[in-house]
């Protein structure tokens, strides 16, 4: 893509097997080899019907990523009430020492 | 329904102008309502749960409040539904996920608690698609939600469980949510109300986050006027929500009645051909019609990019859903499916935890955000939603409000849309550019297709312009035909 205002969507190649092998990684979703030919098939259907906006000329469009220009919201520093530590730990899958307790991160002995 | 055993009680207008006056006691009201639950919620699925108890309680504490003179607020006394994506403090939040499965916020949303202060008595927590994603209610965890006016068919979604709770007169008004028109859809598949509200008007917090740019909550209702003392309820500016307009809007309900004289009232050309059924384009234009001879001024208006919505939101709102929908991991809360390393728990329990279309919509937002592919797709759609904010702009030029359908079809029978994710997303094409743009919709019922089922209109206002838009549904209601009542 060498310009960036071309028409980008038409640059993109096609959603691959690979593609969605990785995709499921980085989401942290485990696929099952239908699963993985399933989302294939019907996340390229829905890439190519995506493809209908290359008829738009959105040369020098500025992107909205939000309908209201999102300013910086103060409010004075104030202590107030907040959620109960409790209340949140009581609904945690593990817990301990007042945290949440989760297992070895790179799966040494703990 | 012709069998209410509320004594012609069943308006949220009604019913607390009758407990204000102690003219009807809220536990008396409150019974009749879930005798009517009791009676055809099994048939319909509208509920995750009912809170039969706590609403007793609730509705008993106003009835004490009334005897001691006190006045419990503009809702005092009515039985509402509550789409299970709003939290509600100690009681079991789902989101239709067996991720948030026996879950319970330690929270209660801005809109629950404004609910309780304006007297309302929340009778249960309704279905929806899982996390909001769909518009069947077949993508729910815990099975689908069916149209009361007929129980072969889906009644719409995402707030499917809040549609049909107000169709088959679980509870007067409902709240739902409305990411890309699952307020609006539902509402005209089910013959009720729904309204999706300005983005900020009404607070998000303690909203379960879908899609944070396009979410808003929003009211269902059996008559307009219902649904407007519930938008004046529940809007307002909330400090805990950086996205709430921090100016306070005109309520909506004193100037209902005011009526369409001189309003300039443009048909969506784009939305009013190709790919709209018959019946539903003949129910549009008798819209037109009643509202032209109320005295609005119609016209032809132009959307060129509305139709280029439907792309630009299922990347955009999927992107925003798979940042969202990271917190899942099973560290806080939620379901957790141990492993012996934290990144293949959260793998096991994100794989159990969520259903097919989640994953389908993560997959998909992944991919649009992901390296070498953002510019492509993601950074696309954000350029068409400036052009379609750019396109409403200059058709509120000359228009006051809009028209177009608010589904393509009536109701569909359930398994007809669910093994083409395109086909069944094909739906919002009406309802999405409202949600791109920040305004504001709403669907108001206008008679019955070729198969019977509901069809509804959908007023569209730009940002803020929420009186305008519902002067103009009371004009419809009045206009429309009586249809067919929902036989319990």
């Amino acid at each position: 893509m060498s310009d960036p205002h071309s028409s980008a969507v038409a640059d993109a190649a096609p959603i691959t097997r690979d593609d969605v092998v990785h995709v499921a990684r980085l989401a942290r979703l485990a696929l099952s080899e239908t699963e993985i030919e399933r989302f294939t098939g019907q996340l390229a259907a829905i890439l190519d019907h995506a493809r209908d906006v290359e008829s738009l000329d959105v040369e020098g469009v500025p992107p909205m990523s939000h309908p209201f220009p999102l300013v910086n919201v103060l409010r004075d520093d104030v202590v107030g009430p907040c959620v109960d530590r409790d209340e949140v730990l009581a609904m945690a899958p593990a817990v301990e020492d007042g945290r949440f307790r989760v297992p070895p991160i790179l799966g040494e002995e703990p | 329904m012709s069998a209410t055993p509320n004594d012609g009680l069943t308006t949220a207008a009604s019913i607390a102008r009758a407990v204000r006056a102690g003219a009807a006691s809220a536990r008396e009201v409150l019974e009749g309502y879930l005798a009517t639950i009791e009676g055809r919620e099994p048939e319909i699925h509208a509920f995750n749960l009912v809170l039969a108890d706590e609403a007793r309680a609730v509705a008993d504490e106003i009835d004490r409040r009334v005897a001691a003179g006190d006045d419990p607020g503009p809702l005092a006394g009515v039985p509402i539904a509550l789409k299970d994506n709003l939290c509600t403090r100690g009681i079991p939040t789902t989101c239709s996920s067996k991720i948030l499965e026996g879950w319970c916020p330690p929270y209660d949303a801005t809109v629950v608690q404004k609910l309780a202060a304006a007297g309302a008595v929340s009778v249960g927590k309704t279905n929806l698609d899982e996390f909001a994603m769909g518009s069947s209610t077949e993508n729910s965890a815990f099975g689908p939600t069916r149209n009361p006016h007929d129980t072969g068919r889906v009644p719409g979604g995402s707030s499917g469980g809040s549609a049909a709770a107000v169709a088959a007169g679980f509870a007067p008004v409902s709240l739902g949510s409305d990411t890309g028109g699952s307020i609006r859809q539902p509402a005209s598949l089910c013959g009720v109300v729904g309204v999706k509200p300005t983005y900020g008007l009404v607070s998000r917090y303690g909203l379960v986050a879908f899609a944070s740019s396009l979410d808003q909550i929003g009211p269902f209702a059996g008559t307009v006027e219902d649904a407007a003392i519930l938008l004046d309820v529940i809007a307002g500016h909330d400090p805990r929500d950086s996205t709430s307009i921090p100016q306070a809007a005109a309520p909506v309900a004193p100037t209902l009645h005011d009526g369409v004289e001189g309003l300039r009232i443009g048909l969506i050309a784009e939305l009013a051909g190709e790919g709209m059924a018959s019946d539903v384009l003949g129910r549009l234009h008798a819209a037109a019609a009643a509202l032209e001879a109320a005295g609005a001024k119609i016209g032809e208006a132009s959307i060129p990019a509305a139709t280029y919505g439907l792309s630009a939101y299922y990347l955009i709102a999927p992107a925003e859903a798979s940042s969202n929908l990271a917190r899942y991991d099973g560290v806080r809360y939620g379901e957790r499916v141990d492993a012996p390393i934290t990144g293949e728990m959260m793998e096991a329990t994100r794989t159990a935890g969520f259903g097919d279309e989640v994953k389908r919509r993560i997959m998909l937002g992944t991919y649009a955000l992901s390296a070498g592919y953002y510019d492509a797709y993601y950074g696309k759609a954000l350029k068409v939603r400036t052009l379609i904010a750019r396109d409403f702009d200059v058709a509120y030029e000359q228009f006051d409000l809009l028209l177009s359908p608010t589904s393509p079809t009536t109701a569909f029978r359930f398994g007809e849309k669910t093994a083409d994710p395109l086909t069944m997303y094909l739906n919002d094409v009406c309802t999405i550019p409202t949600n791109l743009a920040g305004h504001a919709a709403m669907s108001v019922p206008f008679g019955v297709g070729d198969d019977g089922m509901p069809i509804g209109v959908q007023i569209l206002a730009p940002a803020l312009g929420e009186v305008p838009m519902f002067r103009a549904a009371a004009v419809l209601e009045a206009a429309a035909p009586t249809t067919g009542e929902v036989s319990a």
